[in-house]
């Protein structure tokens, strides 16, 4: 288990490889959606982003609202492939890292090996487990979104695997090549089997 | 003719809402722990660890299991000696949505309108199915589905001639393109016949359905269980990290169809699938 200081450096990026366990210690952001969409508007008009990206994690994550006592409500990853249009544009920016669920667009991982940056999973489901190790909120940005306000979070010991390295090593491609295998390879017995159409 | 008032909806919803989205049903308790036991990856056994751990803490702390509390499916079985009196029963429901969701502090997901998508601020309107039946009955089963899960289902219209391997191969399909992206393990709602909406509406109420309990017609309980073993042959294994557990279970509903029609739709639900119950 490595651990890992949230912001990045270029050196710690380039340790991380495919597989890799590792808690983070530190302060990331949390956008998913609807503030990636305002600050890729934000880019587009030449305006000035939220926060300053680089070297930043961004977590994809709409928490639940906190209940009395606590920080934050659950908050586990959501699905990365849906903030795949807008990160090229971040990672270009200086954005080292991304903590989410599920695999990532070509185009997110060429831009992941040339500008330096990885790729974290975390448990999707373990909103509770993962909340946990968040020990504080702020809201940065975009309050009108309510649950996909770009928000400032400071976490301790949160655990992530790393999915795609800034080599373009990436473990969704490693499983799914292995499915594939199986796949084609039962429809192919399947086929034998059946009478011809 | 038996008499239900509104308040009474209202206050069951919220408790069904309240319940679900924060009690893991123990039927899928029992599947993690089961698959936790079986895997040989320690990745596998690690991340169902976590999982099982989570479902510990979220009941404990009265805490949403997963921060997507989803959009609410209710359905409401009821029977036609059955009046609703005191108000609007879609009103009377969505209150209890409503409710629950502020109380319990679930995340607000609806947005007002598909295009605008600008969010409701109080996760309604729920998605509300009624059956009406003889009898004076009234049950409320809710199921808040997070998106995940819900964008992965697919629906197609197979040829008749397509026949058994036409569904089988579709089913498989949806989970291999379904990859990480449902939350796996997942539970496999498979809705056979019908028309359009009736299959994606069997598919479903399939997932309804606890995990230990195969269909009652025998052909059919043979089917999810052969569906279930290609399904984990695939290997994406829990969150898509290889594995043998890729679901917890197939559950199979059908319905008659039309002599030119075969619909098949799959709805996948997460390793969270929160569903509850109650009766008024």
């Amino acid at each position: 288990m490595k651990r890992l200081r949230a912001p990045l450096t270029e050196n710690a990026v380039q340790s991380l490889r495919v597989g890799d366990e590792i808690l983070i210690d530190g302060y990331i952001y949390a956008a998913r959606d609807a503030a990636h969409k305002r600050m890729i508007e934000a880019i587009v008009l030449g305006q000035d982003l939220p926060f300053d990206p680089r070297g930043q994690i961004i977590y994809y994550v709409g928490p639940c609202p906190a209940p009395p006592g606590k920080v934050i409500g659950s908050a586990g990853p959501t699905t990365s492939g849906r903030m795949d249009a807008y990160t090229p544009a971040l990672l270009e920016r200086g954005l080292r890292g991304m903590i989410g669920k599920g695999d990532r667009s070509q185009a997110v991982v060429e831009a992941m090996q040339r500008f330096g940056a990885v790729y974290l999973a975390a448990v999707g489901g373990a909103g509770v487990y993962l909340a946990e190790r968040i020990v504080s909120a702020q809201t940065v940005a975009y309050p009108e979104l309510g649950p996909e306000a770009l928000l400032r979070l400071e976490v301790r010991s949160f655990p992530c695997i790393v999915a795609i390295d800034s080599y373009g090593d990436n473990i969704y491609q490693e499983v799914r090549n292995r499915v594939n295998s199986q796949y084609y390879k039962e429809e192919e017995n399947d086929q034998n089997k059946r009478p011809a159409q | 003719m038996r008499e239900i008032h509104c308040d009474q909806i209202t206050a069951a919803v919220r408790e069904c809402v309240l319940k679900a989205n924060v009690e893991l049903p123990p039927d899928i308790r029992e599947a993690l722990n089961q698959a936790y036991n079986r895997e040989d990856s320690s990745r596998a056994r690690q991340i169902l660890k976590i999982l099982l751990t989570n479902a510990e803490m979220a009941e404990e702390k009265k805490m949403a299991i997963c921060q997507d509390t989803g959009l609410v499916a209710v359905n409401i079985d009821m029977g036609q000696e059955v009046h609703v009196v005191g108000g609007d029963i879609n009103q009377a429901v969505n209150e209890g949505v409503r409710q629950g969701y502020r109380d319990g502090y679930f995340r607000k997901s609806v947005v007002s309108d598909p295009l605008q998508r600008i969010n409701s601020g109080d996760n309604t309107p729920a998605i509300i199915h009624y059956q009406l039946l003889p009898g004076d009955h009234f049950n409320i089963t809710v199921l808040p589905k997070g998106a995940g899960s819900e964008n992965m289902g697919q629906l197609t219209m197979l040829k008749p001639a397509q026949g058994l391997d036409g569904m089988r191969d579709f089913v498989v399909r949806v989970v291999k393109e379904a990859g990480a992206n449902a939350c796996p393990p997942l539970i496999v709602g498979v809705g056979i016949g019908g028309n359009m909406e009736m299959a994606a509406y069997l598919a479903k109420k399939a997932l309804l359905r606890p995990v230990d309990e195969r269909h009652h017609r025998a052909d059919l309980a043979v089917l999810e269980s052969e569906l279930l073993e290609a399904i984990n042959r695939l290997g994406f294994g829990p969150q898509g990290m290889g594995g043998q557990t890729s679901a917890l279970a197939v559950n199979i509903e059908t319905y008659p169809t039309h002599i030119a029609c075969l619909p098949v739709a799959v709805s996948l639900g997460c390793h969270a699938t929160r569903r509850s119950s109650c009766t008024l």
